[in-house]
């Protein structure tokens, strides 16, 4: 138990492109309820979307430090264009915050100074957790399509290493990036010409095969699993092999709804089959998976025993 | 998985059943022959096919009046012709042309090309299709030739009157 | 005026055979197993025809470049070193790779061994490209097919290693080295099992009126009319519907192939040094077809002619070729 009390619930950062009012009634509602320990902010998947928000993004960080929320920026996955190169280069000489990098171009520019290690940034391997403690890194977000062995191996060697080790237990799984932009493209324009008409998914737009079946969500140049990754069953064996963090993605649902279930998870106040049902319930029709965690089909639900 | 063998453009052939047993049966001698020596000759062909040794692939040309019956096991070789009324329950099923089939057969032509064109179709076990197609493009010169000149002249002329009775179109 | 040295695929020793008799200037392949991006069944090389065809290319003068351009998952990456600890026993000209740990295990262990970067990494700015080459010594760049032209003429500039960019083939859309779309559906993953739509997970079904879907561990990828010309069944190609699109469309990208031919002088002009065809998995008709025309393309630039370069849209995906993002970036 003494091992859960001291994992950290984290709230990564909105990968979608929520209106600068919605993301300040989010984050405020975070900063008053959610049981999280720290937040991801910053954007990270398309690089037009950022000046949107960079203007809220001091006020949106003194109210959750106030709340006693540790603050961490994200830098984008995709780094390309020039205005990329300098946003990723501007994040990455920042000394205020801890930063999060997620391309490595931001670990160019980091170079030894301390950050963490973003889930966009591929370390699959104790080998190549090393390099990266090597360089500076202090704390690392495995792959979401990590099967447990591996994200047992990968968390022992970075534990040795003295990094946090981080692992996305809800939310969209990140399934690819582009350059392109689909949601530009579904409404037949081009990423330079979007209109930013991906605001008007705030959970992502879905795809679904001809025969009805739904697949996919778009997210500009991000496409994500359908489902919500969900691990609440599998909690206590990644805190039990000693992974740090664990990642809530947001959702367009109740995100202090799911916070407060993660943390009784955690805490073991609630039963596991409550919990679950609440969950079941906030998550309306999207269908939660775990695959990737049984090295099955990512938007699989492999049902398990409860853990003892 | 399984595959039926009743392709939707079959060409009206005078494949009544008598023709078909008959043909069949001329033809026999010369695939045990030709997949014994290639088998010889390419063993490392059997590695590549892995699991798929095991497999009944039917290999279907269109126009002919039989289909072709493959099952690529190095301990007990089976390649014969079957009227399609008697052919197996196959784990995988290749079909078209026969010259397309035959060129395939010798790298002269991309499967890969002949089925975005559609002309060539498979269906049942993909992973056994792609698995004989790698095994078989693995194997350095003509098949088609070997087995011409293992037959000198005779081999030959069926291979000629083959391709004159069933141009590639 | 740069080298632009041809790259070839090699699925297996006949095919590398084909792409070296046929002018390839190198050729790229991998092991029978997950170190490779082509891990696809019955297809690459044991160690023993590893060996052999090391011999052959370099009796004739090519290179051999070996592909180990995956993601080893903690706890297996014994298997990575292992490879290229064999590669190097047998004399491989290049490692390509992506994973950092594997980098940095060739840096040490094999310094005299040339690392070129592999598409896998997705390093697509001068940062990300210079973090590789001085940390681990790399001396090509395999560069994302998402940049133009005028994209790659300044990336030379600001880089200390060799451009490659493929100029024909499959034409991947998603970065490269960062898709999950396979494991998704298939529990098999692209990055740490080399697999990308794998047979086993695919069907073909024929229905009544000639059309064909294809299926991907029982997802509906597609649905092409009779007459309609067919593509992998990949996820990324596949055509889904949208709220705005409910009649289905290419979310993604349509079948289609790179090819870039009309592009080579420009790319040679760019400082491109090296040209990538891709298609390990494809057969050594197509092996031979392309990489002829392309070695003759290149000569003929090279000598200052107009390069003559061969129809080549029949071994194309949905038999359709796009210069892709190299032309504009409207592509995106």
């Amino acid at each position: 138990m003494a091992v859960m009390k001291m994992t950290k619930l984290t709230l990564g950062p909105i990968a979608y492109h929520w209106s600068a009012e919605r993301r300040r009634d989010f984050y405020a509602s975070v900063a008053d309820e959610a049981p999280v320990d720290e937040v991801y902010l910053g954007e990270v998947i398309c690089s037009k979307r950022a000046p949107f928000q960079e203007a809220e993004l001091p006020t949106i960080i003194e109210r959750l430090e106030r709340a006693g929320k540790r603050v961490i920026l994200s830098s984008l996955a995709e780094v390309m264009l020039k205005r990329e190169r300098k946003a990723t280069e501007d994040l990455a000489t920042m000394d205020s915050h801890e930063i999060e990098i997620n391309n490595a171009a931001g670990l160019y520019a980091r170079g030894k100074q301390p950050h963490r290690i973003g889930p966009f940034m591929n370390a699959y391997n104790e080998a190549t957790i090393k390099w990266m403690a090597d360089q500076g890194a202090t704390h690392v977000v495995l792959p979401t399509e990590l099967p447990f062995p591996a994200i047992d191996a990968a968390t022992q060697a970075a534990r040795d290493l003295g990094l946090g080790v981080e692992v996305q237990v809800f939310g969209r799984a990140s399934l690819a990036v582009s350059a392109r932009c689909y949601h530009a493209r579904a409404h037949g324009r081009t990423k330079d010409n979007c209109q930013f008409v991906c605001e008007d998914d705030s959970d992502g737009m879905p795809l679904t095969t001809s025969d009805d079946r739904p697949i996919l969500r778009v997210n500009g140049i991000q496409t994500q699993s359908e489902s919500y990754v969900d691990l609440m069953r599998e909690v206590t064996r990644l805190t039990g092999n000693g992974v740090t963090h664990l990642r809530l993605m947001p959702q367009a649902v109740d995100m202090v709804a799911v916070a407060q279930l993660y943390r009784s998870a955690l805490d073991g106040s609630l039963d596991l089959p409550e919990v679950e049902a609440m969950l079941r319930q906030i998550c309306d029709k999207t269908p939660l998976s775990n695959g990737f965690f049984y090295g099955e089909a990512g938007y699989r639900r492999i049902a398990t025993a409860s853990p003892a | 998985m399984t595959a039926n063998t009743d392709p939707v453009h079959r060409p009206r052939l005078p494949g009544q059943r008598p023709v078909a047993r008959l043909s069949a049966a001329i033809v026999q001698p010369v695939l045990s022959r030709v997949v014994r020596r290639v088998a010889k000759s390419h063993p490392s062909l059997f590695a590549r096919l892995g699991p798929h040794q095991k497999t009944d692939y039917i290999i279907d040309p269109v126009e002919l009046p039989f289909a072709l019956h493959l099952r690529p096991d190095p301990q007990a070789l089976i390649f014969r012709a079957v009227p399609r009324d008697l052919a197996p329950v196959a784990g995988a099923a290749i079909r078209g042309r026969f010259m397309l089939l035959l060129e395939l057969v010798d790298s002269e032509e991309d499967g890969d090309a002949a089925f975005f064109s559609r002309d060539l179709e498979v269906t049942g076990d993909t992973e056994a299709v792609v698995r004989l197609r790698n095994a078989l493009d693995d194997v350095d010169g003509s098949i088609a030739e070997e087995t011409a000149n293992m037959f000198g002249a005779p081999g030959r002329a069926i291979l000629a009157r083959l391709r004159r009775s069933y141009p590639a179109t | 005026m740069s080298l632009a040295e041809l790259i070839c695929p090699a699925g297996t020793p006949a095919a590398l055979r084909t792409a070296v008799d046929a002018g390839a200037d190198a050729v790229y392949c991998g092991f029978q197993d997950a170190t490779n991006a082509r891990n696809f069944p019955g297809l690459n090389f044991t160690p023993a025809e590893l060996a052999e065809s090391v011999a052959y290319a370099h009796a004739k003068g090519a290179k051999v470049l070996l592909a180990l351009n995956t993601y080893p998952p903690a706890g297996k990456v014994d298997l990575w070193r292992q490879a290229a600890d064999t590669g190097a026993r047998f004399g491989v000209d290049a490692f390509i790779v992506a994973d950092m740990g594997v980098a940095d295990y060739i840096a040490r262990t094999h310094p005299g061994i040339r690392l070129h970067l592999s598409v896998q990494a997705a390093a697509s700015s001068p940062e990300a490209i210079r973090y590789y080459c001085e940390n681990f010594g790399v001396k090509r760049v395999v560069l994302p097919r998402i940049l133009t032209i005028p994209e790659i003429r300044e990336i030379r500039k600001e880089i200390p290693c060799e451009i490659e960019t493929f100029i024909f083939g499959n034409h991947g859309l998603m970065v490269e080295g960062r898709c999950s779309l396979t494991n998704y559906l298939t529990g098999q993953s692209t990055n740490m099992d080399g697999v990308c739509s794998p047979a086993s997970d695919v069907e073909y079904v024929r229905h009544d009126d000639g059309s064909m879907s294809s299926q991907l561990a029982g997802f509906t990828i597609d649905c092409f009319g009779p007459d309609e010309k067919a593509g992998y069944p990949t996820i990324c190609k596949g055509r889904y519907a949208a709220p705005h699109r409910p009649e289905g469309y290419y979310a993604f990208e349509e079948p289609i192939s790179l090819n870039l031919s009309r592009l080579l002088p420009e790319l040679i002009e760019a400082g491109v040094h090296a040209f990538k065809i891709e298609g390990r998995q494809r057969s050594k008709s197509y092996v031979r077809n392309v990489v002829k025309a392309f070695r003759a393309a290149v000569d003929d630039i090279r000598a200052g002619r107009e390069a003559n370069i061969a129809d080549l849209v029949a071994l194309t995906e949905g038999q359709k070729q796009t210069q892709g993002a190299f032309e504009t970036k409207k592509w995106r």
